[in-house]
């Protein structure tokens, strides 16, 4: 049975309308009037005890309050909200535990199911994003003898700054095989085709593409679960998962009130990251502008994730001497080898021994730095994993590597330079690769993506 | 396996590599050593202690200059470099450590590394009961060990030149069982000695470059690509038997190759640091190509690959073992089974002259030998350490 979900009002709504609950219809059990409190979920009474810290009182719904993050306390109760004139989760400070999902719309299923599904989509995602359940009734309000539309695993949690993120990729505009099969075929962007083969990828089609994908990312690991589970669910007979990657530690801050954390090699990278303060780079580098085209995608992005394998056991019997070439920054400071601390500018000219420069010509600072590639920047929001072990009993770890930008063109001209020439290839492997269209945010009372259904 | 920056470490640590001297070579392993600061400024070398007890010493150079500087632990002459901490950028720190026989050193500081440096100060080793004087036919042995592992290097890229004409030969005129038939047993002699041949960095993806690591639009040269041609059953539906023109091309950039690398390799030499880490660095192409059956994805000769580099890294122990029995007895021991326990699982594959193809391995003897390849690389991580400090 599908659940169109375009037209529930959700549980914060309806306690703030004051309203009362609906019975269900066929079941009295299920009809006492559940007390006041209870109309909120309870992770949305969470939400609000750490948003009347910040001084909102509680009888405001604490749905709407983005706090800074920062604190331990801030990023439990950090609300972003899902409605916006950008997706949520691009430059929101990059949360620390992501799940990352693919999706294939089933076969069969038609245009106007696919846009039911963005809608239905675009609800629950709006309501989780606020602490809320999804449904009418949530996880455990509902008919007592029907199934519950949330499945519960957040009750009790904090919103822990859930972002959700939906994109397109280019096969639902066209198959492998020519295929338009939702009449968009002529609002597919130009740069929306799949990304060309770098040296070294060695890549699975099981982890990689898609037709539609969602990244949500959270700092509480059971929040961002909770929402690509329930997301599945509804898209259950209109798309189904295609491959899905957990991260369980962010690698890149996008915010500088955040600091830079450590990738599994044990080093700082991505510390030249595009932050939010940033404005200008932010809309030069990141949002696709109404002039770039399609009109539909303005205002939206590019997102590429990679599944980068790391051979850590390898890594971990190398040299301290080589760790740091290989990435041009001291391993503990994270200074460039250039000198000065963490955020000064690596000087790739600076010399040492033998005329040699500090940072070497392989070094993966040099190579990923704007300087050497054009000045095109990426705003890159990856993720560490470990996802068991493999055959051969190696920690299955790397990198789930997440970039946003205004075109895939920047991607694609790092990623040469890096795949041709970077001293980190002899430690990683590209495993899987994605392209999607990020459509711009969503204006209340529309979902996800409408104006390229117009 | 192309390796990008196998010649990195190669040549880093040769260019800036610890200075083997005889004050260098450990005799036993410090349970704790000294911390000492040193900073690093424009006018001076500036020292938080001038003398430590013998054994274990640790300097943190800080440059607080704004050049590049270098940081000197000389001999009681003044001139011969016990060891160094070089190319450390302003504002930077960078951990010296070495192990001191009891006796006078001086300290120096260069900041933008010419000149004589500055703050040349004296260092004191006292006398502890723990630091034994090491023996002084250590030193010797080691030149030894280096001179032999020169000759051992350019003795397989002699036989690798020779093979590769021979397999040339056959595959140019269409002798594909022969091809077929050499492939595996001359590669041999480039594996054995992988991390050298790889340290000159356009040689070897003209020679070993796999497909995968092909960018497109790119030309694909060397052994990996002739073996397409020689074993085609796995290729791709629609892929074409090389023209004779392909053939000939391909050939004759693989001699002209091999010929370039037998003259690069003429009388290099290797520092310590070079060769235990030489050891590790085959290992890891065990571990990475080999045991995971993706260095020879068309003819699955992958045993041979993985023997090869093992005798290549059991060389180059055996060329320090005398060595490390006397400083360090232990790590020899265990060295010596591990190395024997993953030959044993290795001659369990051995089919007549050479072994089964990857592909008839069972997962449970693929996770048996990937077991043992770490079970060496843990010991082998510590040879450096045991042996240079």
């Amino acid at each position: 049975m599908r659940r169109s979900l375009k037209n529930t009002s959700t549980r914060g709504k309806k306690a703030e309308s004051g309203a009362a609950s609906s019975a269900g219809p066929s079941n009295p059990a299920s009809a006492a009037p559940a007390a006041p409190a209870h109309r909120l979920s309870r992770r949305g009474l969470l939400g609000l005890a750490g948003a009347s810290v910040a001084g909102i009182g509680l009888g405001v719904a604490g749905d709407r309050t983005a706090l800074a993050a920062g604190s331990e306390e801030a990023s439990a109760s950090a609300v972003y909200p899902f409605y916006g004139s950008h997706q949520a989760g691009i430059v929101t400070p990059a949360q620390d535990r992501l799940h990352f999902a693919a999706f294939d719309v089933s076969a069969g299923t038609t245009r106007a199911q696919l846009i039911e599904l963005l809608q239905d989509w675009t609800v629950a995602a709006a309501a989780m994003a606020a602490g809320q359940d999804i449904g009418e009734y949530g996880a455990v309000n509902g008919p007592y003898d029907a199934p519950p539309e949330d499945t519960g695993e957040a009750q009790g949690l904090p919103t822990a700054g859930l972002t959700i993120t939906f994109g397109f990729g280019p096969t639902l505009f066209e198959t492998a095989d020519g295929v338009d099969r939702f009449g968009i075929i002529g609002r597919r962007p130009a740069d929306l085709t799949p990304l060309p083969h770098f040296p070294g990828d060695d890549l699975d089609d099981g982890r990689s593409d898609g037709d539609l994908c969602i990244q949500a990312c959270s700092n509480d690991p059971q929040v961002a679960v909770h929402a690509i589970r329930n997301l599945s669910r509804i898209a259950f007979g209109r798309a189904a998962l295609r491959w899905s990657q957990l991260g369980f530690g962010r690698t890149s801050s996008t915010s500088t009130t955040q600091s830079t954390p450590r990738n599994l090699f044990g080093f700082k990278d991505g510390t030249s990251n595009i932050k939010a303060e940033e404005p200008g780079v932010v809309t030069d580098q990141v949002w696709v502008a109404a002039a770039d085209g399609p009109a539909w995608l303005a205002g939206g992005s590019y997102l590429v994730a990679r599944r980068i394998r790391m051979t850590i056991e390898t890594w971990d019997r190398t040299i301290l001497r080589e760790q740091e070439a290989v990435f041009g920054r001291t391993k503990g400071a994270g200074a460039p080898l250039s000198g000065g601390t963490e955020f000064s500018e690596p000087d790739f000219t600076l010399a040492g021994r033998e005329d040699q420069p500090l940072i070497g010509a392989a070094a993966h600072v040099r190579l990923a730095h704007p300087s050497q590639n054009q000045g095109m920047k990426l705003l890159r929001r990856g993720y560490n994993f470990v996802d068991g072990n493999d055959d051969l009993g190696r920690l299955e770890a790397g990198l789930f590597f997440i970039s946003f930008q205004r075109s895939p063109a920047q991607f694609t001209a790092v990623q040469l330079n890096l795949a041709r020439h970077d001293a980190l290839n002899e430690y990683i492997r590209h495993v899987g690769s994605a392209l999607f269209a990020v459509p711009a945010g969503t204006a209340e009372g529309s979902y996800v993506g409408a104006p390229l259904f117009a | 396996m192309p390796r990008v920056l196998r010649y990195a470490r190669l040549l880093g640590v040769g260019v800036l590599g610890v200075s083997l001297l005889s004050g260098c070579v450990a005799n036993n392993q410090a349970a704790s050593h000294t911390a000492i600061t040193v900073d690093s400024s424009a006018a001076d070398c500036a020292i938080s202690a001038n003398e430590a007890p013998a054994g274990s010493i640790r300097f943190t150079v800080t440059n607080s200059g704004d050049q590049v500087t270098e940081f000197y632990l000389l001999a009681d002459d003044g001139l011969r470099i016990v060891g160094e901490a070089e190319n450390i950028g302003p504002g930077l720190s960078r951990d010296l450590v070495v192990q001191l026989d009891a006796g006078s050193y001086f300290t120096a500081c260069k900041p933008g590394m010419t000149g004589d440096g500055v703050g040349k100060a004296e260092f004191t080793a006292t006398k502890t009961d723990a630091a034994a004087t090491m023996d002084v036919d250590l030193a010797a042995q080691i030149d030894t060990a280096n001179t032999s592992y020169s000759s051992y290097v350019s003795d397989q890229i002699d036989q690798l030149v020779t093979g590769t004409d021979s397999f040339a030969a056959a595959y140019e005129s269409r002798d594909d069982d022969t091809a077929r038939s050499l492939y595996a047993s001359t590669r041999v002699h480039w594996e054995r000695v992988e991390t050298i041949a790889e340290s000159f960095g356009d040689l070897d993806p003209k020679l070993d470059l796999r497909e995968a690591d092909l960018e497109e639009g790119q030309n694909w040269t060397g052994w990996h690509a002739i073996e397409k041609d020689l074993w085609p059953q796995d290729a791709e539906s629609g892929f074409e038997a090389y023209s004779a023109e392909k053939r000939a091309a391909l050939t004759r950039q693989l001699v002209a190759d091999t010929a370039t690398l037998q003259d690069k390799v003429e009388g290099l030499t290797f520092t310590l640091s070079q060769r235990t880490n030489g050891a590790i660095g085959l290992l890891d192409e065990v571990a990475t190509g080999k045991v995971t059956g993706e260095e020879e994805t068309w003819s699955h000769t992958d045993l041979w690959d993985f023997q090869a580099n093992v005798d290549g890294a059991k060389v180059l122990y055996d060329g320090v073992r005398p060595i490390l029995l006397k400083t360090h007895a232990e790590l020899a021991t265990s060295l010596d089974t591990e190395f024997a326990s993953l030959q044993t699982l290795l001659d369990a594959q051995r089919v007549g002259d050479g072994f089964k193809l990857y592909t008839d391995l069972t997962p449970a003897e693929i996770r048996a030998l990937a077991d043992q390849v770490n079970a060496v690389g843990e010991p082998l991580n510590g040879l450096t350490a045991a042996l240079v400090l």
